[in-house]
């Protein structure tokens, strides 16, 4: 069976499929995102990919006024870091709500927006919205 | 002001330093328009050999160690020999350091590594930056370049926000209010208002800070340091040849340093900065204090969350006390525990690259009573605290008075 590797560029084409997906360990089951071809805890390269449920708790947020040039057209725009059902940590833009409507601790849902970049990079989005 | 405990002196002055900083130069912050960043680090250099007459320059230097972030606000790497030659240093070896915010504090600790080897008798390190020339949105993207590409900047992330994570964890978690934050601007700017190389040397009251506009909320537009201009430098020497050069250096004793994920997420927590922890940690024991020994800190305001997480990181108070420490006045110039009397980051402003060695010269001037209108009086232990991105690298540096 051919492997699939263990990078962040595959992680990028799950997305596109519109999967949330983890590297776990074979060894020690520890699971991990960003994808690195070693378990960060144990060491062993006996590894595989395992798709997330991609739902997850609101950890802590922001509202960013003041964006970088790519960014410029969406903002204001709320961005934050999720606790998913797995116990992973996940960064992300917050749609589908309004930015005083977020409050830390509220349940998101991972969702994609599978338009493709036509440039390097070329990584869809995954974002969070409400369920 | 906090006195070292009886026992613990003689432990310190058995303890030999690891270098000695026999001088320091310091370029005007600001918008230096018209001027490239290699003629802003020289005139930082030229400071540092005024103020150390006993030096050769083209004889008594061996190595230029320089924190420089990024090539892309000037469009120029190969830092390192460039802003040697500017200096009037060449031929020496110039060696670049790149750690985000924190490059020229870890240039210090390559210095210290340069001078304890053996390998030379007397080094500069140093940082330099020139920032103001760009867009905003520019300086906003390249700074942003700091923290991790896939699954950060990707999402639309920037530096702001991710220190506004931060901010957001530590106000839901301690109830740190956003008026605290703006406490922190207020008496930075106090600070910075005293020094004439600072950036913006004009007080802001609380109102102004609190309706200032939101950059990435909670953090407003004066709960951020400042794009700023700027070149530091120090040199250093081995402590049994300090007295040769000066009759004030000023000791490293402690030197720390520590690494975290790049990216903020990848954290458990984020109300604390691990690496600034660690860092701190292994300063203290190498020094032999403690964080209540420390008459005086700068420490990497680069937004005011930002300072009240390095108390706690410090030890200066207990997790979630920072925000009630600045409250309190305690780390005002008047207070217990003066923090960045220079005015720091906010207020003096953040060149990223120069910050870390800029840090240490406020120390060095105030530990040989030449801070002016903005010296403490007595003081004897000073500490550094310089992060690079929202955290990936902190290095923390202990300094004695000569």
């Amino acid at each position: 069976m051919e492997t699939i590797p263990f990078t962040i560029e595959q992680f990028y084409k799950f997305i596109g499929e519109r999967k949330l997906m983890a590297v776990k360990c074979r060894s020690c089951a520890t699971l991990f995102v960003p994808p690195k071809n070693v378990c960060p805890r144990c060491f062993s390269t006996d590894l595989e990919w395992t798709k997330l449920e991609e739902k997850g708790r609101l950890l802590t947020y922001t509202v960013i006024h003041v964006p970088p040039k790519q960014f410029q057209s969406v903002a204001p725009y709320a961005v934050g870091i999720i606790k998913l059902e797995e116990g992973l940590h996940l960064l992300g833009m917050i749609r589908g709500v309004k930015p005083e409507e977020i409050k830390v601790g509220i349940n998101l849902i991972v969702d994609f927006d599978t338009d493709m970049p036509s440039q390097w990079p070329m990584w869809p989005h995954y974002f969070f919205r409400p369920p | 002001m906090y006195n070292l405990l009886s026992g613990k002196e003689d432990a310190l002055l058995a303890r030999k330093p690891l270098v000695s900083i026999v001088s320091a130069g310091l370029s005007k912050f600001g918008k230096r328009k018209g001027m490239y960043g290699r003629e802003i680090f020289a005139e930082a250099v030229r400071e540092a050999f005024e103020r150390c007459p006993n030096l050769n320059p083209k004889q008594d230097i061996e190595a230029l160690i320089v924190g420089h972030m990024g090539e892309s606000f000037e469009h120029q790497g190969h830092t390192g020999p460039t802003v040697l030659d500017w200096a009037g240093m060449l031929p020496i070896p110039a060696i670049r350091i790149e750690s985000a915010c924190a490059s020229s504090g870890v240039a210090l600790r390559c210095g210290i590594f340069a001078v304890l080897s053996g390998m030379h008798d007397v080094v500069m390190v140093g940082g330099v930056e020139k920032m103001t020339h760009r867009a905003t949105s520019d300086v906003t993207e390249f700074l942003a370049m700091a923290s991790d590409f896939p699954f950060e900047q990707w999402q639309g992330m920037t530096f702001p926000g991710l220190y506004a994570l931060i901010a957001t964890a530590h106000m839901h978690r301690y109830g740190t209010t956003e008026e605290q934050m703006a406490t922190v601007a207020v008496k930075n700017h106090r600070h910075g208002a005293l020094n004439p190389k600072a950036h913006m040397q004009k007080e802001v009251t609380l109102e102004q800070v609190m309706s200032s506009r939101v950059i990435a909320w909670p953090l407003k537009l004066f709960d951020c340091s400042l794009i700023t201009d700027g070149a530091s430098c120090l040199i250093l020497t081995k402590p049994e040849l300090a007295r040769k050069f000066t009759d004030a250096p000023v000791h490293v004793i402690g030197s720390g340093q520590a690494s975290d994920a790049i990216g903020l997420y990848e954290r458990e927590e984020f109300t604390t900065l691990k690496a600034a922890k660690l860092a701190a940690r292994e300063a203290y024991r190498m020094a032999k204090v403690e964080s209540r020994d420390v008459d005086i800190a700068e420490v990497h305001d680069c937004f005011t969350i930002a300072e009240i997480v390095a108390y706690e990181d410090l030890g200066f108070c207990k997790p979630g006390e920072g925000g009630g420490l600045v409250k309190k006045g305690t780390t005002t110039i008047e207070g217990e525990l003066p923090v960045n009397t220079s005015g720091g980051l906010k207020s003096k402003g953040h060149p990223v690259g120069a910050t870390g060695t800029a840090q240490a010269y406020e120390i060095y001037l105030q530990l040989t009573e030449q801070a002016e209108r903005r010296q403490v009086k007595d003081a004897e232990i000073g500490l550094t605290h310089n992060v690079g991105g929202s955290g990936a690298t902190a290095a923390v540096h202990i300094y004695r008075r000569g």
